[in-house]
């Protein structure tokens, strides 16, 4: 592929959400998880939504994900306006969802067996994708015998097996400590840069954000709006070691400016409700 | 060597221990006098009498008379059972409508019942089976319907965003795991099944091991009618030995 081809490829947005709206219930109980949000990811690109807990970041992620087909606007995967899972889309669970009763490989290779992908083939392909996530060791071994970010490897192993054109991850390290949180942020990096995978990560670390991506969509507390969209305009290929650097430094308080806000109007409104809760019994 | 085998299997050996020591007190007891041994006959005796049951009474046969109607009706409500439990669980309105029906017939005395049975398959093995499938069959829809619904959700959406058809989405996901909970209602329903055998084969003096017992216990022959006791209990560790296996190589990694 020429120079010329790729830019222009990247210049094709992979995903585009469109003035997208969601709320729940109904009345005077309606609650607005998602508020008139749009952005668009390219080709290739890694994209971060950062925002405060309940900003609506699952709601969008299972919007984005087809499994919540009644929303206004749109999002669009090239033409088509997304309202049920799409075969380009892979998605990696804020919970943790592996499958208990299989082996990591039997895990990973769980979306080729349903293609009807050869048995031989399937391991191999398998195999390529646990040694990539750094589980080798642990083809055999049950998720019952593995730790949580284990566990949270062999979920994204068995989304890269398929392939997605687009990569979909809902705060998949949210469970782990913050040194094994930068080392699967190396390992995810690189995977990015080796497939050229596009990916849209929900999270609402921001190190984690900044360290990964190339554009950061920081969102508001309720109703989930997006706030600003922050290019990273950090070197690539890029390691858990640009943690250290003055420009890393600069993002980071940079977006902390905007989410402090965000995160003391949550903090506030779950403090109140708390009060309000103690106050009734 | 000796002492890895020790550690390994301390749990076993704690439990023979108390069964041995358990044996041991009653032997005193009974010997002692406190306990009286025309009611309780001492475990000295009723090993004594094993020989006696199975040479002249030919128990192992009568094992593998109810062992087999054990077989029979156990697998049939598993096999009648879990369909069942699909089927409620895919119908909330059947569900609603059935659920409470199931529960009652599961807390059931069906033993009670066998008079109109015996009416309807004769005095025949028939009879014994059918009512031990019939008792068998509760637990195994309810633990069946309530493993398919607490299937976590996040597994749900993992077969959907896969594309997964309905099919594939039962078998690959939801009864693999609801497979724990059905097994525990498996465990529940031949407990149930076993009981139900033995009791009708006592009282329509029938068949197997439960027959037996009858006899030896109006011959007032105590040793021989504890002898059969433990043959009935030895089918009933048989049961559960083959369950377990079946279970573990059904569900490896839990
Ligand atoms: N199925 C639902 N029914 C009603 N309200 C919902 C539902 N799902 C989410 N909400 C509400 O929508 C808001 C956003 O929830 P969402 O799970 O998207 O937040 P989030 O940003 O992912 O939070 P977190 O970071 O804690 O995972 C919350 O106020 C929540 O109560
Ligand atoms: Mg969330």
């Amino acid at each position: 592929m020429s120079i010329s081809e790729k830019t222009s490829l990247a210049q094709e947005p992979a995903l585009v959400v469109d003035d997208v709206v969601k709320r729940f219930g109904r009345g005077t109980e309606i609650v607005t998880a998602v508020d008139h949000v749009s952005f668009t990811v390219r080709q290739g690109e890694f994209v971060s939504v950062i925002g405060p807990s309940g900003c609506g970041k699952s709601t969008l992620f299972n919007i984005i994900g087809g499994l919540l087909s009644d929303y206004e606007g749109a999002v669009k995967i090239g033409e088509e306006r997304i309202s049920a899972p799409h075969p380009a889309v892979g998605m990696v669970f804020q919970e943790e969802s592996t499958f208990p009763w299989r082996t990591v490989i039997d895990n990973v290779a769980f979306p080729l067996e349903l293609q009807g992908v050869a048995k031989s083939e399937r391991m191999d392909r398998a195999h390529h994708f646990i040694d990539m996530v750094g589980l080798a060791s642990f083809e055999k071994a049950f998720p019952s015998q593995l730790s949580g970010g284990m566990k949270q490897r062999v979920s994204i192993a068995r989304i890269l097996v398929s392939q997605p054109k687009i990569l979909l991850m809902d705060e998949p390290f949210a469970a782990l400590d913050e040194q094994t949180r930068l080392l699967l942020g190396d390992k995810i990096t690189q995977i990015q840069q080796e497939l050229n995978q596009t990916t849209l990560l929900i999270t609402h670390n921001l190190t984690e954000a900044v360290q990964l991506s190339d554009r950061i969509v920081v969102m508001t507390y309720r109703p989930g709006q997006v706030k600003r969209i922050v290019d990273i305009n950090l070197p690539r290929p890029r390691t858990s070691d640009v943690v250290g650097s003055d420009a890393f430094g600069h993002y980071v308080a940079e977006i902390w400016n905007d989410l402090r806000e965000e995160a003391s109007r949550g903090m506030a409104d779950s403090e109140s409700a708390a009060s309000r809760r103690a106050t009734h019994g | 060597m000796a002492e890895a085998f020790l550690r390994r299997h301390t749990p076993e050996l704690f439990g023979l221990a108390t069964l041995l020591v358990c044996v041991l007190g009653f032997e005193a007891l009974i010997r002692g006098g406190v306990v009286n041994r025309y009611i309780i006959p001492p475990p000295s005796d009723i090993l004594l009498a094993f020989e006696r049951v199975i040479v002249e009474e030919n128990i192992l046969a009568r094992c593998r008379d109810t062992a087999f109607e054990m077989l029979v009706a156990g697998g049939a409500s598993v096999l009648v059972g879990v369909p069942i439990g699909v089927l409620l669980y895919r119908s909330a309105l059947w569900r609603r409508a059935m659920e409470d029906w199931i529960g009652a017939l599961a807390a059931a005395p069906i033993v009670l019942a066998f008079p109109l049975f015996l009416v309807l398959f004769g005095r025949s093995p028939k009879t014994i089976i059918v009512m031990g499938f019939v008792h068998g069959l509760a637990p195994i829809i309810l633990k069946t319907v309530e493993g398919l619904a607490s299937t976590r959700p996040v597994l749900i959406n993992v077969g959907r965003s896969l594309k997964m058809t309905q099919s594939q989405m039962f078998w690959k996901i939801l009864l693999p795991s609801a497979m724990p909970i059905i097994f525990t209602g498996i465990r529940l329903s031949w407990t149930f099944v076993l009981i139900t055998i033995v009791g009708i084969e006592y009282l329509i003096n029938l068949g197997g091991v439960g027959q037996l017992i009858n006899e030896l216990a109006e011959r007032y022959d105590l040793p021989g009618t504890y002898a059969g006791i433990c043959f009935v209990i030895l089918v009933s560790v048989l049961f559960f030995l083959a369950l377990e296996r079946v279970e573990s190589w059904l569900q490896p990694g839990r």
